[in-house]
């Protein structure tokens, strides 16, 4: 243990997801050792990122403003919604430039263990979404694990009575991995390779 | 370190750093251990996939201070891509295996958990029955298992032979009109009947069965199972039940008090 300040940065910093002890002790004794003018600009990133970024009211992506750049790109097709957990599943789709679409972001998948349900996920939101009818296909790009997949499930269930086209990304991506470790080549052919999902 | 190679199911799975993640399996021979697998979320990974929830795998591991290490994995049966396809059944499996890991202890060899663990998810997998009655029948039995056997016909305190029509979750189950605790339920004959098929494996009898009695049945197990565990067992909350044709979903009286 170390006494006060120095202290509170560790724990702080131990809390970050994929930090252990050691690196926050690491990282907490390169601060101090830093250059004043570089911890600086490290406040006032995160101070930023605080205060100007949020989530797209519409799907739920990281947004500068009320909508995500992609929700307010007037170029991008209105019939197909791309859904997937969280935002830094949108950054690997698009580095693929195989969607033309936009994006609902439901915020994880459903796990029981873990207490999360359907409620607990932006599902209404995508609901609504769909109310205007401008909407003819949905692709599930869950993660392709177990959840991700029960997820696609409960998806599908809800919205094949709706007379939509409901597909999954398939082909070429392992079960088990997190969809942001696809690299490019193998998450674009997944697009291409998208079956329609059987309920 | 010591290396060894058992079966096991994966119970679950939480992330671990970056890219890891630590696995809860139940192995045939050790029990239950945690493990970790190391780059499994990358989507590279050579055995990430056998290591989801409800696989069945052949694994090898070294033995750790807090955390074994999982070096190889086969896949023996991969009922998780299976019961994930259906909603109902994933909530029912993600019960059972929650269930699973609540009543076995780390490093202790639980041979006929592991058995009736593998027995039900593979039923699941298949779709042999409705996964409701699969889950029950786990759970009863799984409780038996455990030094818990609930009474589905004699009486659960004094031993009177059934059947008797009261029901009381902390007594144990059915009880005689004499030892009736203050606040027992008094479920439907045929659900007891149920019950005690599951309990059996009477399959064709609970297959028969009809959805009012399934659902009153389901309740007594999953408060039967709740009264036995410290903590609730949290995916019950996204268990799917079989809804009784133009019936609102009611709370029957479940007998826990006392
Ligand atoms: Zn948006
Ligand atoms: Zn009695």
């Amino acid at each position: 243990m170390y006494e006060g300040a120095v202290q509170d940065l560790i724990d702080e910093l131990g809390r970050l997801p994929g930090v252990g002890p050691k690196s926050a002790q690491r990282i907490a004794f390169h601060l101090l050792q830093a250059d004043p003018d570089d911890v600086k600009r490290l406040v006032e990133a995160l101070t930023e990122v605080k205060q100007r970024v949020r989530f797209c009211q519409t799907c739920g992506n990281v947004a500068e403003a009320e909508q995500c750049r992609i929700c307010a790109d007037a170029r991008r097709d209105r019939t197909s919604i791309c859904v997937v957990e969280e935002p830094k599943d949108v950054v690997a789709i698009e580095r693929t430039r195989e969607f033309k679409g936009r994006y609902h972001v439901l915020g994880g998948a459903i796990s029981p263990i873990d207490g999360i349900g359907p409620e607990d996920l932006r599902m209404t939101e995508l609901m609504s979404r769909l109310a205007s009818g401008e909407v003819t296909e949905i692709i599930i790009a869950t993660d392709p694990n177990l959840e991700g997949e029960a997820t696609a499930s409960y998806l599908a269930r809800l919205l094949r009575p709706m007379g939509l086209r409901v597909t999954r990304l398939a082909s070429g991506l392992p079960v088990g991995g997190d969809l942001e470790y696809a690299d490019e080549v193998t998450l674009g052919r997944a697009f291409e390779g998208r079956r329609l999902i059987d309920v | 370190m010591p290396l060894y190679r058992d079966e096991g199911i994966v119970l679950r799975t939480q992330k671990l750093g970056e890219a890891d993640r630590i696995v809860t399996l139940l192995l045939r021979s050790r029990g239950k251990v945690r493990a970790v697998g190391k780059g499994v979320r990358r989507t590279r990974s050579r055995f990430g996939a056998r290591l989801e929830p409800g696989m069945l795998v052949d694994v090898q591991c070294y033995e750790g201070r807090s955390l074994d290490t999982v070096t190889q994995a086969e896949s023996l049966a991969s009922w998780g891509e299976a019961i994930a396809r259906d909603y109902a059944t994933y909530t029912a499996a993600a019960a059972m295996l929650e269930t699973a890991d609540r009543l076995t202890e780390e490093h202790e060899p639980t041979l006929q958990q592991f058995l009736l663990l593998s027995g039900a998810l593979r039923s699941m997998a298949e779709r042999a029955h409705d996964p409701g009655l699969v889950l029950d029948a786990y759970l009863l039995r799984a409780l038996a298992v455990a030094g818990w056997a609930p009474s589905f016909h004699d009486c659960a305190r004094c031993g009177a032979p059934g059947p008797h029509r009261a029901f009381h979750v902390a007594s144990g189950g059915t009880v005689c009109s004499v030892c009736r605790p203050p606040g027992s339920a008094s479920p439907a004959p045929e659900t007891l009947a149920l019950l005690a098929a599951l309990l059996a494996g009477e399959w064709v009898v609970a297959d028969a069965s009809d959805v009012r009695h399934r659902r009153e049945g389901s309740g007594l197990t999953t408060a039967f199972l709740q009264w036995h565990l410290e903590r609730g067992v949290r995916s019950f909350r996204l268990v799917e039940r079989e809804q009784p044709p133009g019936r609102p979903p009611a709370r029957s009286a479940l007998g826990t008090a006392g």
